[in-house]
């Protein structure tokens, strides 16, 4: 199998309202940087992939926008995926494997600010037996956490535990929105407070993937992917375990996760709750367990939708680029109490 | 610098939706008063029932009646109802195992407080006063001091007389709308009856309307350029068709203008000349109306028209 590394990530940063700029207006200089960190200019790219969703902003093909930022002349191989960009760097992975590109670009954006995020997100569910409640996002989370608890998994003091610990790690992350000490605040949708949610917010992300000798001709340590698989679980609530991630187990172990310990964990958790049932399913609480968790501060610090699960592997490669970590799990999630999971193994050499 | 501008948006979607055999059964079932499940190869009972298995994939017909009440298995209490949601005032979602499934339902319970709603607590449906065959004929659940049930399904074939067959779930999202730095200076400019694009650093192509970026090159436009008022018809169509809350006459001309000083052609009505008159190539104007945020139409400048050759890169 070909080698594939990230070679180089950037973000914008991430921010409650971004109105003065549109959506191309907030990438591009994401795009540039990250094209910049490879002296490749955009001509030389073999393959560009995006993730947004037009129901953010509310703007159809919002993505054919973006894509005046990527400076698409003479034609330029393309494809998008209404997901997160995480799930783009799958595709661009797969597609440099297959040999048919050296080189990826890959990019996710996401406004929020426009719309009301809690109600847009409930557009995303059975429209037959669920959308019609309009149970927003926070309800749903706020119903797996409540089973956390019931079976013994959690507590409210170990959630706002995760809340402050992620926080803390996000005073050295100048990307962050939200960081320092914040308060566990009221409930929102008990039993989680608003310092147990993610902060709604805007921003832009972007990675460039290329394959074995190119990838060390662009950077000095490259961040291999070692293993990547995604998997998906029943969409309705009622039929899965909330307080397990199966998709996530089965993912990680395809990407090879549990063949060797890892280092750091980079979790697309927007809610405290989620990260409980994420470090049980990827056996990250182990007695000896010396994985840094979130160094970034996570989904918990900004939470740029559509962007928030291409940043986890970022992060995850920006940590292995400059020599912080050896070998990283990194990890993405889409819909509603962690439905599908992509895992991420990263190593440097 | 310019202010960024803001508008309104509303995004609708009238969806009507096929239910098929399993959901339909089990739509009109509510209407009914009555709450079906299906069963899965291994006996299992899921509720609300889906046409195919969530763990082996294989297609489920047999419907069974479950009961009315069940016991909740997580929940989550909402102290600020939102729009759209089942009660106006807090409550607690919840899923809920009816008797006799073994999957639980997502719903709004009615209670007190939080202190009232625990998990393993007994609850039933209370059913909405007009049913028409929708999720939202259980109004909520409420609770239930009753004795949990038998817990064995009965048989039931899923006819009901005058069966709901499709959907219509009316959804809607508000939005505000910020169009960016570069669309804000064109519109405010516009609102002045001046007409400005951006010029691209490098390749010097002026686009108007500006989008902020030079899809070519994939740089920021910076430079403003007022371009216009005139223009020239690069390409047109003839509109046949009545467009809905659209109050102009068919035919019309709807026309690509390339406005002089501008690389990229914008489009718009053409009026003032017969349409069966217009051509590449004519010299036309924007008309504004009073008020207008941009012109209404553009019509003839009664100029020669212009040479081929100095449009044809713009068509």
């Amino acid at each position: 199998m070909r080698e594939v590394a990230v070679v180089a990530f950037g973000q914008s940063v991430h921010v409650r309202d971004s109105a003065e700029t549109s959506e191309v207006e907030m990438l591009m200089p994401v795009l540039h940087d990250v094209l910049a960190q490879t002296g490749l200019a955009a001509r030389d790219i073999d393959f560009t992939c995006s993730g947004s969703c037009d129901y953010l902003a509310g703007r159809a093909f919002s993505f054919t926008m973006a894509l005046d930022g990527v400076g698409a002349w003479p034609p330029v191989s393309e494809s998008h995926v209404e997901m997160d960009g995480a799930w783009a760097l799958y595709e661009a992975w797969v597609k440099i494997l297959t040999g048919e590109a050296d080189t990826a670009l890959v990019y996710a954006y996401g406004k929020s600010s426009p719309g009301d995020l809690r109600e847009v997100l409930t557009r995303q569910l059975d429209p037959y037996y669920v959308a019609p409640l309009w149970p927003d996002s926070v309800a749903l989370a706020a119903l797996q956490a409540q089973a956390l608890i019931d079976a013994g998994l959690t507590d409210e003091r170990a959630l706002a535990g995760i809340a402050a610990r992620s926080r803390t790690a996000a005073e050295s992350n100048p990307h962050a929105q939200l960081r320092g000490a914040v308060p566990a605040g009221e409930p929102l949708v008990a039993p989680l407070r608003t310092g147990d949610c993610p902060p709604i917010g805007d921003g832009a992300a972007a990675v460039v993937l290329a394959a074995g000798d190119t990838a060390r001709r662009l950077t000095a340590r490259p961040a291999w992917i070692r293993g990547l698989d995604h998997r998906i679980e029943a969409h309705s609530l009622g039929v899965r375990d909330l307080t397990d991630s199966p998709s996530t187990r089965l993912a990680a172990e395809r990407a090879g996760a549990f063949e060797l310990p890892v280092d750091t964990a980079e979790l697309h958790a927007p809610f405290t709750s989620q990260e409980v049932v994420l470090r049980r399913a990827l056996g990250l609480d182990a007695a000896d367990g010396t994985v840094r968790i979130n160094p970034s501060g996570g989904a918990l610090a900004a939470n740029p939708v559509m962007a928030t699960g291409l940043i986890r592997i970022g992060e995850a490669a920006a940590r292995i680029h400059r020599g912080a970590s050896d070998r990283a799990l990194a990890h993405a999630t889409s819909g509603p109490c962690l439905q599908q999971n992509l895992v991420a193994v990263l190593e440097g050499e | 610098m310019s202010e960024v501008l803001t508008a309104p948006l509303v995004v609708e979607f009238p969806f009507t939706r096929s239910l098929g055999p399993v959901l339909s059964a089990f739509l009109t079932g509510l209407r009914e008063r009555t709450v079906l499940g299906v069963r899965a190869s291994d006996g299992r009972v899921v509720v609300p029932p889906t046409e195919y298995d969530p763990v082996t994939a294989e297609e489920m017909r047999e419907l069974v009646e479950v009961g009315s009440s069940g016991t909740v298995t997580t929940w989550a209490w909402n102290p600020s109802p939102r729009r759209g949601q089942p009660l106006a005032t807090p409550f607690a979602w919840v899923l809920v195992r009816l008797d006799g499934a073994d999957t639980a339902l997502l719903h709004a319970l009615d209670a007190a407080g939080p202190d009232a709603v625990r998990t393993g607590m007994r609850v039933r449906v209370r059913w909405a006063a007009e049913r028409t065959g929708a999720i939202t004929d259980i109004a909520c659940f409420e609770p239930d001091d009753g004795p949990a049930g038998d817990g064995r399904p009965a048989g039931h074939r899923g006819e009901f007389a005058d069966p709901v067959t499709t959907l219509t779930a009316p959804a809607r999202l508000d939005y505000t709308y910020a169009p960016g730095r570069a669309q804000s200076r064109y519109l405010q400019a516009l609102a002045g009856h001046r007409t400005v694009g951006e010029r691209c650093p490098s390749c010097h192509k002026v686009y108007v309307p500006p989008r902020g970026a030079c899809p070519t090159c994939g740089v920021a436009t910076g430079t403003q350029v007022e371009v216009g008022p005139r223009g020239t018809v690069t390409t047109f169509c003839i509109v046949n068709i009545k467009a809905k809350n659209l109050d102009i006459e068919v035919p019309y001309v709807y026309a690509h203008i390339a406005l002089d000083g501008a690389d990229l052609a914008l489009h718009a009505r053409i009026g003032g000349i017969p349409y069966d008159q217009v051509r590449m190539g004519l010299r036309v104007e924007p008309v504004w109306t009073e008020g207008g945020r941009f012109p209404d139409h553009y019509r003839p400048t009664g100029e020669p028209d212009a040479d081929y050759d100095s449009y044809k890169e713009l068509i």
